[in-house]
């Protein structure tokens, strides 16, 4: 696949992956705000898949659309980063899954705005707006619960202690992101994600985590979590299974 | 309706009181928070709005159990963002109950603990991906025949709650409408879809207007304190004959044989639902209501550690500012 053409799809699967993540929790959140704001959020991330996704077909030139990109690839066509498609856990576990993205999202996409690719900026610029307010909601949401209580700091102990090794994988260079050159190197977003997760993880009384092990895999699509497969089972029912018909 | 069978509260207050409030709201005057109201008034309005909220909130599953399902992009979002609006009409119904004088979380007690109810029309399952579209169609269009002469309920928060819902329940109802107009345009299996989806709904769209006037027993004082504005049998005929062209442009067949348009009335005749099933669902007997009721009450225990959480940490950011001074 085309370099370019891939790092496009980068930015669709992470924001499509994320926002059906955070749509799983419509309806049953601890409260009515929250309920609420998950939704904005998965909202706006739905809404950039559909922009990036648009901008992938465009690129692709055969004829399809974002919803076929977005219903009709399998598994492995899928270039997210694996953080973006653990499960939601509890509250706490999918706010700091979102915190981490977030850390990374808006620098990364403020970085994008420069890129030559007018269509790459113009998308970013749009997306990280969105993106400084979910990173301010999810940083301030993660230092509360941190803080909290004994049972709510066990808890986020415990999902940060899950999460770390995914996080690497956000800001790994790989032969794609060297091959191209309308977007910059993921691993430049680094010193910009260790000082806002520093700041925010002392806030919330967690230690970092001393690993820098990172399991990757989800952006080169060559081996995604087994929790990939799920979704896209539940997300691709109806295309797949009614295939000529259209919504 | 959203609120059904609400029990009008007898009132024990003082009968010059009464007579010069009966007279505000008859001269078509808002009731406020500060105002003096009948214990009667408070109370019904209470159970009244309360259901109403907590009809939003339960009503948030049976579409969300979709959600993650939605066919195309454009459609997620739509039925994200509608079923995201109920959870906003939940949180405006709370704050109108609220200036009642009874708690949010006081009445999401009363609610999981059974001493409040929701609309029975939640307690039916959603099968296919046309029942996204009948809900919007049938359900927010039943909602609306009550709501929108509800934004002139004599209690202003109500009134002023129901302003801004009405707005977005006709929107709701027209993305469902167009959900199954496109449908039906489209395969054998969509339309088997969407017939399916009416034969499901229809019956449990009309119960939502709440048994006949006649077995209604509190209505006429809640007429009079303008918290009812019509009565069930007027709304639903008026449904009815709203509804029925809908589904004849549709291309659907709406499953009632005894339908009929009556040029002397000027109504459609209509066959009444089986209230028995009405009945049943109320007390627990719906096809969904044990799972909706754990649904509402696992999200509520679940979320606790994070309530307290955010309570603990707010606490303790004061305490800690108030230290720094
Ligand atoms: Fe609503
Ligand atoms: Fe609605």
């Amino acid at each position: 696949m085309d370099a370019a053409l891939e790092c496009v799809l980068r930015q669709a699967d992470n924001a499509l992956v994320l926002g059906h993540r955070l749509s799983e929790w419509c309806g049953v959140g601890p409260v009515l705000e929250e309920d609420i704001a998950l939704a904005n959020t998965a909202l706006d991330l739905i809404g950039q898949a559909k922009l990036w996704l648009e901008y992938a077909a465009e690129v692709q030139g055969a004829g399809r659309t974002a919803d076929d990109l977005a219903f009709r690839r399998d598994v492995y066509d899928f270039k997210n980063a694996l953080l973006v498609e653990l499960p939601n856990g509890d509250f706490g576990q999918t706010l700091l899954r979102e915190f981490f993205f977030d850390a990374f999202h808006l620098p990364w996409l403020q970085a994008l705005t420069a890129s030559p690719d007018a269509r790459v900026a113009e998308v970013a610029a749009k997306s990280a707006k969105e993106a400084a307010y979910h990173l301010e909601r999810s940083a301030e949401t993660v230092i509360a619960l941190g803080d909290g209580t004994d049972e709510s700091h066990a808890r986020m102990a415990a999902a940060l202690a899950y999460l770390w090794p995914y996080t690497g994988e956000l800001m790994v260079d790989d032969a794609v992101d060297l091959g191209q050159d309308a977007m910059p190197l993921p691993s430049s977003i680094r010193p910009a994600w260790d000082t806002t997760v520093n700041a925010v993880l002392a806030e919330a009384m967690l230690t970092r985590p001393d690993s820098d092990f990172a399991h990757t895999g989800g952006r080169s699509g060559v081996r995604h979590t087994e929790h990939l497969g799920h979704m896209l089972a539940q997300m691709q029912f109806l295309p797949r299974a009614y295939p000529t018909a259209t919504w | 309706m959203y609120a059904q069978m609400i029990k009008s509260e007898a009132t024990q207050d003082d009968p010059e009181k009464l007579a010069a409030f009966q007279a505000r709201i008859d001269r078509g005057e808002k009731i406020e928070p500060k105002d003096w109201m009948p214990e009667g008034y408070r109370k019904t309005l209470i159970r009244q709005i309360g259901q109403h909220a907590h009809s939003e909130i339960v009503g948030q599953l049976p579409e969300g159990n979709w959600i993650t399902r939605a066919p195309s992009l454009e459609r997620k979002v739509n039925l994200l963002a509608k079923v995201q609006d109920e959870a906003g009409h939940g949180l405006y119904l709370y704050c109108a109950a609220e200036t009642l004088g009874v708690s949010r979380d006081a009445l999401t007690e009363m609610l999981l603990d059974g001493r409040m109810k929701y609309s029975s029309i939640f307690n039916y399952p959603t099968l296919t991906w046309a029942d996204m579209g009948a809900v919007g169609w049938l359900v927010d269009g039943a909602a609306i025949m009550n709501q929108v002469p509800l934004q002139r309920t004599s209690y202003g928060p109500y009134a002023r709650a129901m302003v801004r819902i009405c707005k977005e329940e006709s929107f709701h109802q027209r993305q469902g409408y167009h959900l199954l107009l496109k449908m039906m345009a489209g395969t054998d299996d969509q339309k088997r879809m969407c017939q399916d989806a009416l034969n499901r709904f229809w019956y449990p769209a009309l119960m939502m207007f709440g048994p006949s006037d006649k077995d209604s027993v509190h209505s006429a004082q809640s007429m009079a304190w303008k918290i009812k504005m019509n009565t069930n049998d007027e709304l639903r005929q008026k449904f009815v004959d709203e509804t029925v062209p809908q589904a004849e442009y549709l291309g659907l067949t709406v499953p009632d044989d005894g339908l009929v348009w009556n040029d002397a009335r000027g109504h459609y005749d209509f066959t009444q639902p089986d209230w028995s099933e009405f009945y049943n669902v109320l007390q627990g007997n719906g096809p969904c209501n044990a799972e909706r009721m754990a649904a509402r009450r696992k999200a509520w225990d679940d979320g606790a550690w994070v309530r307290d959480a955010m309570l603990a940490h707010g606490q303790k950011k004061a305490a800690r500012r108030k230290a720094a001074e």
